[in-house]
């Protein structure tokens, strides 16, 4: 069994239209997620309406990437949007709810952020050669 | 009236699960509810990009310690429908069984959290004497009580033999008779129905709306089952949804209940039409291409989204599990209710927290 898997990519200028035509013909916010690419940060929206499946696709440029949020269209896409920018250092405008970076309480902030690869580990110390 | 704000959690006695919740009151009644979590954010997602796309089964079974093997099992689908794999059909029959087997222990849990919510210890006690006899068979099918680790991409580990089968038909008539007795008490007794009828009311617009999932959406009128989507061996096991109408927390109670007797139902099923043959399929490259995945899990419908770029390790492994998706839900019925009610309306999600935060 496989489920359809149609993907539509869109630019984000088109996001809340698009997301508002969605709402309007009956569908209803499944997920919003990140995926952290070399040079892009890829976004989807997932919507549902009787079981079947619609994702939005976008590609935002890897530094200080930006969205408009679209919890005034699904009130429910606040905590998809504060998890985003906790997690990925993504900045979403207009948030029908902001925890202004304090929904995710991580020791480390930004944990899937960073396009760089992580710094390395300091050495462990050896302990010291016993005396003769 | 002055408002003060109470800090709820992320430890306290009546939360299973660290979540922390800022709740804004004007005397006993909670005005407005700020939740937040991230207290057990493991990056899990993370550590796909460093585990072997076939050893992290073990990992995505480890996002959750009730619906672990549901869990592992959404992954393989994902990893097995981005290659094409045709797993064989007695392993998607012994997948079904498992994922019911978890949903059986999860529900009992559940209803045992939600007696000693209310208060009710006796009932607490007995819903997971039920739940241990659950495990018993989950431990003697798949080695594991509480992670199956049964599941691999192609199939599955092991098998069920007749004999083991018909040990677990014999155990799931005591366990339906025990079950039997104690929802008869659950949907009953006044002193559970006191604490749980028009307590928390959803209606069915904004449980559709609020992107809510499993029991809490079908509670408030939603005929919405993942498994319509005929995953595993439920192509030949049709579900119809158990669907409540009134919204509230005795509605999402009732659910649960039902459910309980839809699963040994399922599992017989399974059982008698299992077919055999081979359990697993060889797997040989790497996966390349992107998969969504979505199947219903106790709490409700979880989503995978796994992307590969054909080498050994996963691009990503994205997860919403079933109690973000109620989180909203949680948000709203807590506004205007009764501070006491905050544990049993928090409980009424069935939050997960650790599954949530990966």
């Amino acid at each position: 069994m496989s489920i359809e898997q149609p993907f539509e990519t869109i630019p984000v200028e088109a996001l809340r239209a698009r997301a508002q035509a969605l709402r309007d013909e009956g569908w209803r916010l499944v997920q919003i997620g990140a995926t952290r690419l070399p040079d892009q940060l890829e976004l989807t929206y997932s919507f549902d309406r009787e079981n079947r499946l619609a994702n939005l696709r976008l590609a935002l440029p890897g530094d200080e990437p930006k969205v408009p949020s679209i919890s005034s269209i699904f009130w429910c896409a606040f905590v998809y949007e504060n998890e985003l920018h906790d997690l990925f250092n993504l900045h979403v405008s207009d948030l029908a709810v902001d925890y202004r970076g304090h929904f995710y309480q991580t020791a480390v902030k930004f944990p899937f952020g960073s396009t760089k690869p992580p710094a390395a580990k300091p050495a462990t110390p050896q302990p010291a050669a016993a005396k003769a | 009236m002055a408002r003060t704000v109470i800090p709820f959690g992320p430890q306290h006695p009546v939360l299973p699960e660290p979540i922390h919740l800022d709740l804004v009151v004007e005397d006993e009644r909670v005005i407005e509810a700020r939740p937040s979590i991230g207290f057990i954010h493991r990056g899990l997602e993370k550590l796909v990009e460093k585990k072997d796309f076939v050893e992290f089964t073990y990992l995505a079974e480890r996002i959750c310690g009730i619906c672990s093997f549901i869990h592992g099992q959404t992954y393989c689908q994902g990893v097995e429908g981005i290659m094409k794999i045709a797993v064989p059909p007695r392993a998607l029959y012994l997948r079904t069984i498992w994922g019911e087997l978890s949903r059986l222990h999860s529900h009992l849990l559940w209803l045992g959290l939600m007696a000693d919510a209310v208060g009710f210890e006796n009932l607490f006690m007995h819903s997971w004497r039920v739940r241990e006899k659950v495990l018993n068979i989950i431990e003697a099918t798949t080695g594991g009580r509480v992670i199956f680790g049964s599941c691999k991409v192609g199939g599955v580990r092991r098998d069920i033999g007749p004999e083991a089968a018909e040990g677990m038909l014999a155990d799931l008539e005591i366990i339906e008779r025990d079950i039997r007795d104690i929802t008869g008490i659950f949907l009953n007794d006044r002193s559970v129905k006191d604490r749980l009828c028009g307590v928390g009311v959803l209606s069915r617009k904004d449980a559709y709306d609020l992107g809510c999932v499993g029991p809490t959406l079908r509670a408030s009128g939603v005929a919405q089952d993942m498994r319509q989507l005929g995953y595993a061996a439920f192509k030949d096991l049709p579900v119809q949804p158990v669907t409540r109408t009134e919204g509230d927390s005795f509605a999402r109670c009732a659910v649960r209940c039902e459910e309980l007797f839809q699963s040994i139902d399922l599992i017989r099923q399974a059982l008698a039409k299992i077919p055999a043959g081979d359990i697993a399929v060889k797997v040989t490259g790497n996966p390349n291409g992107e998969h969504v995945e979505r199947t219903e899990q106790p709490r409700g419908e979880v989503f995978y989204q796994i992307k590969a770029n054909g080498t050994k390790h996963l691009q990503r492994f994205r997860v919403r599990t079933p109690t973000f998706a109620n989180l909203p839900a949680l948000v709203k019925v807590l506004q205007g209710c009764e501070l006491a009610d905050v544990p049993v309306l928090v409980l009424t999600i069935d939050p997960c927290i650790s599954c949530t935060e990966r």
